[in-house]
């Protein structure tokens, strides 16, 4: 565990560092090539001379052309092989190429996912190449990515009211559409209402807010088993908003486990049974939320 | 520049001209040297003393000047209410000002953190000008104003630095009265609605109440702070005096509180709709696709919006 929130913080500190690097002269106009700024450093950084295919047979990924509000953005990754024992996509990279942090989040997933997708909503800044890069279980790099124009006016990369967010603040919902039953797939969502904010400041007033606030981690397990995990970053929109597969092979427990960034954890449970599966079911809102903050 | 089609004018005029006053005045059709000034915003004064500088339809940053914003004159100074999308747009409006008074300008009054409204306020920086906006202006000035910059960078193709997000001097935590000498100007900070930093201001000596991005007409309403709140706060506002109003996008006055009646149309109808949608366990994706659809043919610009306005509605509602 200490092993891993050490990893976990150095990445964080690295995506900082390659930010900065990177990200300043990042205005992408008309005729740049999108993939300059994945050529000349992200792929490098994140997964150095590894060989990664873009045959698109592994994996799949849905969003729009032009985000309509670049403070949320939907996507939807879509695995494109089943998750067997033998072969699964274990992990998914999303990036962002011209966002100031371009790793969003690595997912993390089983064979017990049934299937290794995920909707979720992201914050793009500018005309920006998104991409999913799956690992599969022997190591192969599968990558997928879409170029979105983030849309003009006010549309800013940051939410609206943070402080209905922050009076809500680790609060979570599940939900899930029916499933055909034990031992299929079930697609769940968790929805965390936590502000993500970005800390990007100005200078000038710098000094009188906070600094960046945001899920570091979620961690969901059912009876035991962890079915889903994220490391995420301030790329993924306010109230981030995760929908996932699983495969209940018995009636039990969901289990959610989240950390922000300034070491607040907060938890939720969701039973799972015959009538919570085969019919629709109600949101399970608040019981144990924010119980363990720290 | 763009002057005003005075036949479409004369024509919202006539619709208001029971409770509203008909305009006094036009300015700035001709074009006089001044200095520093190259381009002199077109004003129509409202009421007495009340100039708005009129918008045209379009989307921030290919268009400069698409708010309604102006200037109250009172018998000691003026109050500035809000400076336009650029800096060009706040010189305009300041070389205007300068035509029609010779007093000088005390206050300028962000109505909302919008860059269409406050991009402008540069022009106007001076000892002895405060700034004032909403208590939730300066946050929310620096955490959109970069963002402002970039775009206006990539739309504009402008470099602009931080100096051009003017941060409010004093803010407003619920109500603060402006005195312009013989003319006190009364603004509330209203809980969030349109955006988190809404000002409204009523003017006693005319009874006006300038509601900028609070009421749209015309262009469809943009929802970037939160729809129930938003209906919450024009339902609290009908209770104003106020017989003219000053919407941020449309006409530049109107009667009060009839011109808010197709905004809470379209307002009501996301909220109603999406909600149903939310029930009905669709996703957000679809939720664009299907939401609000019967508006369009109501509203400028909803090609370009409304879809970001069903975003707004469904991550809203979704926590309701």
């Amino acid at each position: 565990m200490q092993q891993k929130s050490i990893s976990t913080l150095l990445t964080h500190a690295s995506a900082y560092f390659i930010a900065v690097l990177i990200a300043i002269p990042n205005v992408l106009i008309a005729g740049d090539d999108p993939d300059a700024t994945w050529n000349d450093g992200l792929r490098e950084h994140y997964f150095s001379d590894k060989t990664i295919s873009e045959t698109g047979d592994v994996i799949d990924l849905e969003a729009p052309v032009r985000a309509e509000n670049g403070a949320v953005v939907p996507i939807r990754i879509l695995s494109q092989i089943p998750q067997t024992e033998d072969r699964f996509i274990k992990t998914v990279t999303l990036l962002i190429d011209e966002n100031p942090i371009p790793w969003a989040g690595t997912f993390h997933f089983t064979p017990r996912s049934g299937r290794a997708d995920i909707d979720l909503r992201i914050r793009v800044n500018s005309y920006s190449n998104v991409r999913a890069i799956a690992e599969t279980n022997d190591g192969e790099l599968h990558m997928t990515s879409r170029f979105v124009k983030a849309s003009g006016g006010c549309s800013a990369p940051v939410g609206s009211d943070l402080e209905a967010a922050m009076a809500r603040l680790g609060k979570m919902k599940f939900r899930s559409k029916p499933a055909a039953g034990l031992n299929e797939p079930i697609q769940t969502q968790l929805a965390i209402s936590h502000p993500n904010v970005t800390g990007m400041q100005m200078d000038q007033v710098t000094m009188l807010y906070a600094p960046a606030h945001f899920v570091k981690e979620v961690k969901v397990s059912f009876e035991g088993d962890l079915i889903f995990s994220a490391e995420t970053d301030i790329s993924i929109s306010e109230n981030p908003n995760f929908k996932f597969f699983f495969v209940p092979q018995q009636e039990g427990e969901l289990i959610a486990e989240v950390t922000d960034s300034n070491g607040l954890q907060f938890s939720q449970v969701y039973k799972v049974g015959p009538d919570s599966i085969l019919d629709r079911i109600a949101d399970q809102v608040e019981q144990d939320a924010g119980k363990d903050k720290i | 520049m763009h002057y005003v089609n005075f036949s479409i004018l004369s024509k919202i005029f006539v619709s208001n001209v029971y409770l509203c006053l008909l305009p006094l005045l036009l300015y700035g059709s001709q074009i006089v040297a001044q200095n520093n000034c190259t381009t002199i915003a077109e004003l129509i004064e409202i009421d007495t003393g009340i100039y708005v500088r009129p918008g045209q339809h379009g989307m921030g940053f290919e268009v400069d000047n698409i708010a309604n914003v102006g200037f109250i004159v009172g018998e000691k100074c003026v109050a500035v209410i809000d400076t336009g999308g650029s800096y060009e747009e706040g010189q305009a409006l300041s070389c205007a000002l300068k035509q029609v008074t010779q007093k000088p300008v005390c206050y300028v009054i962000n109505t909302h953190v919008h860059p269409d409204h406050m991009l402008g306020n540069l022009a106007f920086k001076q000892e002895g000008i405060i700034f004032v906006g909403h208590a939730k202006l300066p946050r929310a000035m620096a955490i959109l104003g970069p963002t402002y910059l970039q775009r206006a960078s990539e739309y504009a193709g402008r470099a602009l630095s931080e100096k051009h997000i003017v941060l409010p001097d004093q803010v407003v935590e619920d109500q603060m009265e402006l005195d312009l000498g013989g003319r006190t100007l009364v603004l509330t900070a209203q809980p969030t609605a349109h955006t988190e930093t809404d000002l409204s201001i009523y003017d006693q000596a005319t009874n006006t109440l300038w509601l900028a991005d609070l009421l749209f007409m015309e262009h469809i309403p943009v929802v970037a702070g939160s729809l129930d709140g938003w209906l919450r706060v024009i339902e609290h506002l009908k209770a104003s005096p106020a017989e003219c109003v000053v919407p941020g996008h449309g006409p530049v006055h109107a009667q009060w509180p009839d011109s808010a009646t197709n905004m809470l149309r379209y307002l009501t109808t996301l909220q109603t709709e999406t909600r149903a949608w939310i029930a009905d366990g669709g996703d957000i994706q679809g939720a664009q696709e299907h939401i609000g659809i019967s508006e369009s043919k109501h509203w400028k610009l909803f090609d370009n919006l409304h879809k970001r306005n069903v975003i707004s509605a469904y991550t809203e509602i979704e926590w309701e």
